[in-house]
């Protein structure tokens, strides 16, 4: 792997009113590699990766993304910064309804003012990757869960992103569908070099990552390190 | 998992008979199969040979006379090496790990770090076999989850017991 990480997150600390989410978090992600974040319940997991991804600002503790500190950026640098270099897949509920499924999979491009026609282009080179292109003309709630979530990971890569954040991205769907959508994830983010951060409890999802990171208490455990 | 080992975790809390060693085995381990006496002094007599064990002297109450053995440093060096290396996954796995823990608990060692050490070993496994099955044909995919649903169920267990392991303590501790 190359020498400096791309995302780097040191010694976080995060409360909710009296409730510390995050008490000393410390993980690193390179380039390219798929980093299991794994721990039970209430751990800390989702504050973990909404630090890292800049959506939550930390107590105390510093996360860079290329070299510089989210927090010293100001809220529209980071959200522009989120719709550019991240992509994000969620448990559920993320598309919009009232869109088709290549409309959501061309929204991101639409923010970046990229003309329909190019934008939905791309969208359906995406959908066509994550072999879903038949549900182009489909709303969302016209689609099975594991079908939305594959346009939903279509949607996350297609503005080729740096990163992509995914928290229980199966969580929500059966056994197979579940290896399904971390196959075609996974797969697409290594063709594009895309680094996934992949939060989940389930150890089957993790056996798609390259290693892993342990959140217990707010606390991270990394016992694997990227060499 | 040998006797042997689980026999030398036992003395580090101090030197015993072969017949208390047979009962605290019994009582944490034996559930499913006590000892023989017979395996009880084959045990000692191996490790005694190995110079895992030393006689710490002999008494004669009333009846025959016994024996009491202690650890020795190589003992204690050889239940360091077991307690810190990670199982390799395989299926029916929980008797150990379970002995694992408990003796970890017993010893004052970290049974925290020991799960953890486990977990990562697992999830390793895990990673090759999920690999193998991407590039595999379909029996091998079966083969593949079949081995991959056992790991996980593992690995369940690996991480209740670990939320468990202050309420695990205090009953091993009293
Ligand atoms: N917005 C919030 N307001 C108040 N408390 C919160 C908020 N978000 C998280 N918490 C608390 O912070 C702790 C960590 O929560 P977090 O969502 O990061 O855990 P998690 O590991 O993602 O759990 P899960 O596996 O259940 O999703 C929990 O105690 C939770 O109740
Ligand atoms: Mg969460």
């Amino acid at each position: 792997m190359t020498a400096a990480p791309l995302l780097e997150a040191d010694d976080l600390h995060r409360s909710f009113g009296a409730t510390p989410a995050l008490d000393g978090a410390t993980m690193r992600v390179w380039p390219g590699e798929v980093v299991a974040v794994m721990g039970s319940s209430g751990s800390g997991k989702s504050t973990l990766l909404h630090c890292l991804a800049g959506i939550l600002l930390p107590d105390s503790g510093v996360v860079t993304y290329g070299g510089r500190d989210l927090s010293a950026m100001s809220e529209t640098e980071r959200s522009a910064l989120r719709r550019t270099d991240f992509g994000f897949v969620f448990q559920f509920g993320q598309l919009v309804p009232e869109l088709t499924c290549l409309e959501n999979v061309a929204l991101p491009l639409r923010l970046e003012r990229i003309r329909r026609g190019e934008a939905e282009r791309r969208a359906a080179e995406w959908l066509e990757r994550l072999e879903v292109a038949d549900l182009a003309r489909k709303r969302p709630g016209e689609t099975s869960g594991g079908q939305a979530q594959r346009v939903a990971v279509a949607r996350a890569l297609v503005t080729r992103p740096r990163v992509v954040f995914a928290d229980e991205p199966t969580g929500a769907l059966d056994s197979l569908n579940g290896e399904k959508v971390m196959r075609l994830l996974t797969q697409a983010a290594r063709e594009t070099a895309a680094a996934v951060v992949l939060v989940t409890h389930e150890a089957r999802v993790a056996g798609y990552s390259d290693r892993e990171v342990v959140v217990r208490d707010g606390r991270t455990r990394d016992l694997t390190r990227a060499s | 998992m040998s006797i042997g080992q689980v026999f030398l975790g036992l003395l580090e809390s101090g030197p015993r008979h072969g017949y208390d060693l047979k009962r605290a085995y019994d009582d944490r381990f034996g559930h499913v199969r006590p000892l023989h006496y017979g395996q009880v002094y084959a045990t000692l007599s191996r490790l005694l040979k190995d110079g895992f064990v030393e006689l710490d002297g002999v008494e004669q109450v009333d009846g025959p006379e016994r024996k009491r053995y202690a650890v020795t440093s190589a003992g204690v060096t050889d239940v360091d090496r077991w307690l810190s290396t990670a199982e390799k996954p395989e299926l029916y796995l929980q008797n150990t790990l379970y002995t694992k823990v408990v003796l970890a608990l017993l010893s004052g060692r970290s049974a925290a770090d020991l799960l953890d050490v486990q977990r990562a070993e697992h999830l390793r496994h895990m990673r090759e076999l999920t690999r193998r099955k991407a590039s595999g044909d379909l029996a091998d995919q079966l083969v593949c989850d079949h081995a991959l649903f056992h790991l996980e169920a593992d690995l369940r267990w690996l991480e209740l017991t670990a939320a468990r392991l202050d309420e695990l303590t205090k009953r091993v501790l009293t």
